[in-house]
């Protein structure tokens, strides 16, 4: 109805107004994220879907508690940051046999080799944990192993992560990831309403897990910057979550008599030419550190690139969905909204 | 909004003036920046290690040796004391002696055991032992404190650290590791260096620009303990090795084939604290490098005096428990001046040199985390973090242009303009340190700063569509949009500063980059935006919305 004076028709990437049911196709959406959360748990168990869970815990000697962590011990691509030890790339002047120098590896007392290509054919990068965490001894022995078996080949200086220091950094990741979705449950209860917060967290483990699971997957090495990746995920997606329950906020005030399904659907479309939009410039943003950027970032943007895909679909599907199962004192509705109009 | 108060349009203003000229010394030169005034901000942001190429070493300093090492000096204070000598006294009298035996460090090295032969002595013993200890510093209040505790069992006298001396000493010995340290980098001439300590117990050394950490290494972390010690002759080395050490005396290795191992005498004749100079020169006889060193005067003194006592006897030079050469005494060595050869090259010479000069490090150091970036590598992340950046910002300049127009989508890139510049000013004016993952950040902050800028649209268009006036539509649609910025930005801040508490190094760098962005992009979207569009709309009196 209104007349552009723009001098070209401005794009829109969702109609002006839209009235799609999310709320009907909730459960068909729970259903998906459910599997989607389930295969991700499979994933942590089967290193990646690549080998059978009842291998190692059959093989584990101990308790229960020991055969679970043998079973989930390959959960994730570790870098040293988390697992400790040394990675170090080698340069050779020839293309690398990868499988060969896997093997070499393999041969050399050290625990846990790993081999993995780079885009160069002539470039590898090692990673090894050190018996007793000598690991000055260990760099000597496999440095010692490869100029046998690459000739021409040299070293880069090596980066060290003893054993203590991964541990530590491991407990400080998971407590920031606990305590980063504990803040958004207490401020979401603190500013709009419980359910609401229950809602958004149930989203936020959704999203998490979901990213952890793509992540184990794809075999993306799990280090500090995939933390902060993570991190970063919960932010962008609490942020989609809390314009969306804004808007309901501001609906439940001003259709005091409608049921709260049809609220949603009403406050999901209205929000919903906002979402895609953020969305998109955030996702154009990536798509340039992605492809430009270099491999050194290439693991954590494409984590986010997944996690803020992720994140846009929890906001419309999952959290505000969700606060409608968590059962509500409809009569108290009024009361408890905060009028924090200016 | 439409009718925006003057102090608004200031505020803008200012800011935004203060923004160009704090962010400006990030796009000169270091030698330009030089030239700037003092008057005027000059500090631009700082590259981490891993876009500037250099070194990381993470250590730890082993407190155990610290403790331990102070639990000798207390075992030997106990024998002298319960002997009757009297620690500090001037008169030579001596206290009648108190009969003892077992009084040893603990294998643990945690306590110190001694056991009196005659109950009734215990009491005495106690006595003398409590005077012992030393004040532990850095406990305020009038209660002194020592820095041992006794505890009784029998005729046994269990000795061991207070929980604040423990605190205290290691305090002390990160303080004293991290002097040494930062002697030695100096003497180097690496530029730059940044020591600092972590925690308790922990020191940092980053090194940009040198992105061999080995040498790094080996000057950081060895501990550069001296030692003069008397050779003992008189026992084999064999019957020794085979497990007959005499009492006070020990086995120290040595590198040098034709005598391994040196049997010498536990307490030092002299060690490095004595020293006041130590140089890399030459030996003209013999032709090889050597290591003179000069003694101060209680030194000089030691030394001359051991030296005079013991002619045609040996003596063992010890760096770290290692013997480096064991020669004999040919004739009293008074002066203070001393050569130590050895297996030195004259890089080496000069590396022993360096240590010496610099102290030796108050315990050893252990290494816990080493990392290191080559500069090549460095300056290929900033160019590709660069190119990814101005990308990112053409893309969702584009996209805005499209979205929005000429008039609304500008305002948005004159406000994502203004939060650049003010990003880049307060990483610059803080002295920030912007990391490869913050260069993510930045770009990150991009997309998402026009969050707020496609808030503020989308909800002016549905209350535009609502059936309001232009005005009222600007009007409502901005502060309703404001609420829901504030409470969508606090989100992303809080998971911002708990990445900044929990994270380290580069993810650190990172999340400061975006709690910035953040702060910035309120600013810029909500106050920026709202002045461009007041100003817009008094001056065309628009009748439709052109969005």
């Amino acid at each position: 109805m209104a007349v552009s004076n723009s001098k070209w028709p401005l794009i829109r990437l969702v109609p002006k107004q839209t009235h799609f049911g999310f709320v009907h196709f909730a459960r068909l959406a729970a259903s998906l994220s459910v599997i989607l959360c389930i295969l991700s748990l499979v994933s942590f168990a089967t290193g990646g879907l690549r080998k059978n869970p009842m291998d190692a815990f059959n093989k584990t000697q101990g308790g229960f508690v020991q055969k679970m962590d043998a079973v989930f011990a390959d959960a994730f691509n570790l870098g040293i940051d988390f697992k400790g030890g040394v990675s170090m790339e080698a340069i050779s002047t020839q293309p690398i046999d990868i499988g060969k120098v896997r093997d070499t590896m393999h041969t050399l007392s050290v625990r846990d080799p790993q081999v993995q290509g780079f885009d160069k054919p002539n470039q590898i990068m090692v990673r090894f944990l050190s018996e007793n965490d000598n690991n000055d001894a260990a760099i000597g022995v496999v440095k010692d192993a490869l100029t046998k078996t690459l000739p021409g080949v040299t070293f880069s200086h090596p980066d060290v992560v003893g054993s203590k220091v991964s541990g530590e950094l491991y407990r400080n990741g998971i407590m920031a990831l606990v305590a980063a979705i504990s803040f958004m449950l207490v401020f979401i209860w603190f500013r709009f309403e419980f359910q609401m917060g229950v809602g958004s967290v149930v989203a936020l483990l959704h999203d998490v897990i979901l990213t952890l699971g793509f992540i184990s997957v794809t075999r993306i090495e799990f280090s500090l910057t995939s933390i902060a990746a993570i991190l970063t995920i919960i932010g962008y997606s609490m942020n989609d979550t809390v314009v969306v329950y804004d808007r309901l906020r501001e609906n439940m005030r001003k259709w005091k008599k409608k049921p709260m399904s049809e609220l949603i659907d009403l406050s999901t479309n209205e929000t919903l030419s906002r979402t895609i939009i953020t969305g998109m410039t955030t996702l154009l943003a990536l798509v340039g550190l992605t492809v430009i950027g270099g491999s050194t970032i290439q693991s954590f943007t494409i984590a986010m690139i997944f996690g803020v895909i992720i994140g846009t679909y929890s906001s419309i599907y999952v959290a505000a969905p969700f606060s409608l199962l968590v059962p509500r004192e409809d009569k108290k509705r009024p009361e408890k909204i905060v009028d924090d109009r200016p | 909004m439409l009718s925006v108060s003057r102090w608004r349009y200031i505020a803008v203003i200012i800011v935004t003036l203060l923004g160009i000229i704090w962010a400006f010394p990030n796009v000169l030169s270091p030698q330009m920046r030089e030239k700037i005034p003092k008057f005027l901000p000059h500090n631009a942001i700082n590259l981490g290690l891993d876009l500037q190429g250099g070194s990381h070493l993470l250590f730890e300093v082993d407190k155990d040796t610290v403790y331990r090492q102070r639990l000798e000096t207390v075992a030997d204070d106990i024998s002298n004391s319960l002997r009757g000598i009297e620690r500090n006294s001037d008169t030579k009298e001596r206290l009648p002696a108190i009969a003892f035996s077992g009084r040893s460090v603990s294998p643990d090295g945690k306590s110190v055991k001694v056991s009196v032969n005659n109950p009734q002595d215990l009491a005495e013993a106690q006595k003398r032992i409590a005077k012992l200890g030393n004040p532990v510093d850095g406990v305020s209040g009038p209660v002194s404190t020592t820095d041992i505790a006794q505890s009784v069992n029998g005729t046994e006298i269990t000795v061991s650290l207070t929980e604040e001396a423990k605190i205290s000493m290691t305090r002390r010995a990160v303080t004293q590791s991290v002097e040494v340290i930062r002697r030695r980098i100096d003497e180097t001439g690496t530029k730059e260096p940044s020591i600092t300590r972590q925690g308790t117990d922990r020191i940092v050394v980053q090194a940009p620009g040198e992105s061999d950490p080995e040498k790094l290494k080996k000057l950081v972390g060895q501990t550069a303990k001296l030692t003069f010690q008397m050779v003992d002759s008189s026992v084999s080395i064999d019957e020794a090795r085979a497990g007959r050490v005499p009492p006070g005396e020990v086995v120290l290795p040595q590198d040098n084939p034709s005598e391994p191992f040196v049997l010498v005498k536990r307490r030092a004749m002299v060690s490095g604290e004595n020293l006041v100079d130590a140089q890399p020169t030459f030996d003209q006889q013999r032709g090889i490098p050597v290591v003179s060193i000069r003694f101060d005067g209680t030194g000089s003194r030691l030394f001359g005096r051991a030296t005079t006592e013991g002619v045609g006897k040996r003596f063992a030079i010890v760096l770290d428990d290692k013997v480096i050469s064991a020669p004999v005494i040919n004739e009293p060595i008074a002066g203070g001046n001393a050569q130590i050869s050895g297996n030195f090259t004259l890089e080496s010479a000069t590396e022993l040199s360096t240590l010496l000069r610099a102290g030796a490090l108050p315990a050893p150091l252990k290494i816990l985390e080493q990392r290191s970036v080559g500069a090549e590598l460095g300056q290929d992340a900033v160019n590709a973090g660069a190119k990814a950046g101005i990308i990112a910002l053409v893309a969702v300049v584009i996209f805005m242009l499209l979205a929005y127009g000429f008039t609304f989508g500008g305002f948005s890139i004159i406000a994502l303009a203004v939060n650049v510049i003010l990003i880049f000013a307060g990483m610059g004016s803080a002295g920030a340190t912007l990391t490869l993952p913050g260069i993510a950040g930045l770009v990150l902050t991009l997309g998402m700063a026009v969050d707020a800028n496609v808030l503020i649209y989308e909800r002016m268009r549905e209350e535009y569509a609502a059936g309001r006036s232009v005005a009222l539509a600007l009007d409502a649609g901005f502060s309703r949009a404001v609420v829901t910025i504030i409470d969508a930005h606090v989100t992303s801040l809080l998971s911002a500063l708990i990445l900044f508490y929990f994270g380290s190094g580069p993810v650190r760098g990172f999340a400061w980059t975006l709690s910035l962005g953040i702060l910035t992009s309120v600013f810029t979207a909500v106050l920026v935006t709202q002045v461009l569009i007041g100003i817009w709309y008094r001056q065309n009196k628009p009748k439709v919305l052109p969005i």
